[in-house]
């Protein structure tokens, strides 16, 4: 029902999620952001069950400040995917699991851009590319095809667009807008929601 | 958590050894007997340091064993993931919600029977637009495919510029509505300003997410004006007189809004608040003006500009797309809010009777008189045969003037 994509370049990472608040058969919200800024080179993208995304999200986001506070110096993307996959392991066996699947997209100063794929069991892996939910499986294999690790920012795009062509054409679900970031070393940009009218 | 505090939950039982088989109870009488000496009814009064009035005896020991979460918890005896909201709903063809709205007791627990099955039927909805929040709901609370009471409330006041719909179990709604006014005034008398409604729906959501995955049922929608001055000096000053003064104010407003009737209703919980209009000192810059915000049990927290929660939400929400946009006046949203009820009343069947009107601006929120939706059907069936007629009427003068 929701869906997430992520595409790392050479020097930025480009991230896209649907802008849809469901409950069952009724769409409640339509512009609704599902990307939690955990610092100012590293999002968090999160979907899943329906309280359980905002209260986990808001949890890693809140923590990841704090270490920022204690030690005055921010967390790295792999080390903040880390501390997210642990969490997610920790309460995986508890009375009360998080069923959240996600995406942390960010950028280092010493290791460059990063994309980490995580699901609710728990998974963690560095890709080049990524995506979730049905959507996913419609999309994956264009990434494929036209995924090279040397993308232009105009290409990512290019390629993001095309992705979102492909749910508009073959996807059940009506998803309507995505909301658009990138992630490069000047920071977090909000680009053009797509698709474009 | 607000509820475990209150009814001392997590503490240590007070009095263990009255569950115990009654062999090891001589005993231990016997041993204060030797003790104390004095007279039989301290004999049997075990002693205790602490005694809070909030403890309480709990006569079965394996609900003590029990996490408080999982106190009287249902487990669903059979798995269909139609019926269990846990389970995976992305697949596209199955709807959660919807059958949830059936009165067949979903979860049939062998440990605590339901006392009866709860039934989740409403209409509520709430919208925002450049004249305040309109809340709207119908008043029939189904159960197992009865009605148990064609008159209840389902929207409340929480406090003077904040109101709440309430879908789901009405027991839980009312009471978590309580706990937040709790809450909130607490918040108000050690801050000196009112919480904000995205903070009242935060806080709201923080409370029921330990409760979560449990049989606890809540689905609110937060209707209130923020606004943005501080309380300026003691409150308990401004007495009834203040009070109804701010009603009058009221009853000479516009006459858009003459068809509102204020209300009259002094609540000791709302008096001060609302004479924060006439007592505002400072004014600092902040997000003020109409808010809405829909919580969920599930932990859902989503600000919006019009939602709609329970069975009939889908009818009402396809009146209230076309026709809700910002500009709308006081009587039109106040219309449209109406029919929207009254359509989705006339076509499910857990909703009905009557409907609620409450309307919230910056001067506090106002409740419009709760009209029978019968009437209406039947005003719209006159209105129809009327419009017929005068049609029928007019194509027969076409027709002789020719």
């Amino acid at each position: 029902m929701e869906y997430l994509i992520g595409i790392q370049g050479p020097d930025f990472v480009l991230v896209a999620a649907d802008n849809v608040a469901a409950h069952s058969i009724i769409q409640i919200k339509h512009d609704y952001d599902k990307m939690f800024k955990l610092s100012e080179k590293i999002l968090l993208l999160c979907v899943g069950e329906a309280g359980d995304t905002v209260q986990f999200a808001e949890y890693i986001q809140k923590n990841v400040q704090l270490y920022k506070m204690r030690n005055g110096y921010e967390l790295s993307p792999a080390a903040a995917a880390n501390f997210t996959r642990k969490n997610l392991a920790d309460y995986l066996r508890s009375r009360t699991p998080y069923h959240v699947n996600l995406l942390l997209a960010g950028y280092d100063a010493t290791d460059g851009p990063g994309l980490y794929y995580m699901d609710y069991l728990s998974a963690l892996a560095q890709a080049p590319f990524a995506a979730h939910g049905y959507g996913a499986f419609l999309t994956l294999s264009i990434l494929d095809r036209y995924y090279r690790p040397d993308l232009t920012r105009d290409e990512a795009v290019e390629l993001l667009k095309k992705c979102v062509e492909e749910l508009n054409k073959r996807f059940i679900l009506n998803l309507r807008s995505f909301t658009v970031r990138l992630i490069d070393k000047e920071g977090i940009h909000d680009l053009e929601k797509l698709p474009l009218v | 958590m607000a509820l475990q505090d209150v009814c001392g939950f997590l503490n240590a039982p007070l009095y263990p050894h009255w569950n115990a088989p009654p062999k090891s109870r001589e005993d231990t009488t016997f041993m204060l007997g030797k003790r104390s000496g004095a007279d039989s009814v301290s004999r049997w009064l075990p002693r205790s340091s602490s005694s809070s009035p909030m403890e309480f005896y709990v006569p079965v020991q394996e609900y003590l064993m029990e996490s408080p979460i999982e106190f009287g918890q249902i487990r669903p005896s059979f798995d269909s993931d139609w019926t269990n909201p846990k389970a995976d709903d992305h697949l596209p063809y199955s709807l959660p919600s919807i059958s949830v709205q059936s009165a067949i007791p979903l979860y049939i627990s062998p440990s605590v029977p339901l006392p009866f099955p709860l039934g989740h039927g409403t209409t509520t909805l709430g919208f925002v637009f450049q004249g305040g929040v309109i809340a709207a709901a119908d008043s029939r609370s189904s159960c197992a495919g009865l009605v148990a009471c064609p008159e209840s409330q389902k929207i409340i006041p929480v406090h003077s510029h904040l109101v709440s719909t309430t879908s789901g179990t009405s027991a839980d709604c009312a009471l978590w509505k309580r706990i937040l006014a709790r809450e909130l005034r607490l918040y108000q008398l050690r801050n000196r300003r009112r919480l904000s409604t995205g903070g009242a729906a935060k806080l709201l959501s923080h409370m029921l997410h330990p409760f979560k995955g449990t049989e606890l049922c809540v689905a609110a929608t937060l209707c209130g004006w923020d606004g943005d001055e501080f309380l300026g000096g003691d409150e308990r000053s401004m007495d009834a007189g203040t009070q109804s003064k701010g009603t009058d104010g009221k009853k000479t407003g516009s006459v858009s809004e003459a068809s509102f009737q204020p209300v009259a209703e002094p609540d000791a919980k709302t008096q001060p608040t609302a004479s924060n209009k006439t007592s505002s000192t400072l004014i600092t810059t902040k997000q003020t003006g109409p808010r809405l915000y829909y919580v969920c049990s599930d932990g859902l927290r989503l600000q919006g500009e019009l939602f709609s929660v329970g069975s009939g939400s889908p009818y009402a929400y396809s009146i209230l797309d076309g026709n809700i946009h910002w500009g709308l006046s006081v009587d039109e949203a106040v219309s449209v809010a109406r029919e929207a009820v009254y359509r989705a009343t006339h076509r499910d069947a857990y909703s009905g009777n009557n409907v609620d009107l409450y309307h919230v601006t910056a001067k506090g929120w106002r409740r419009r008189k709760r009209e029978d939706l019968k009437e209406e059907y039947y005003r719209e069936k006159e209105r129809e045969r009327k419009r017929v007629e005068e049609r029928r009427r007019e194509i027969e003068n076409k027709k002789q003037t020719k």
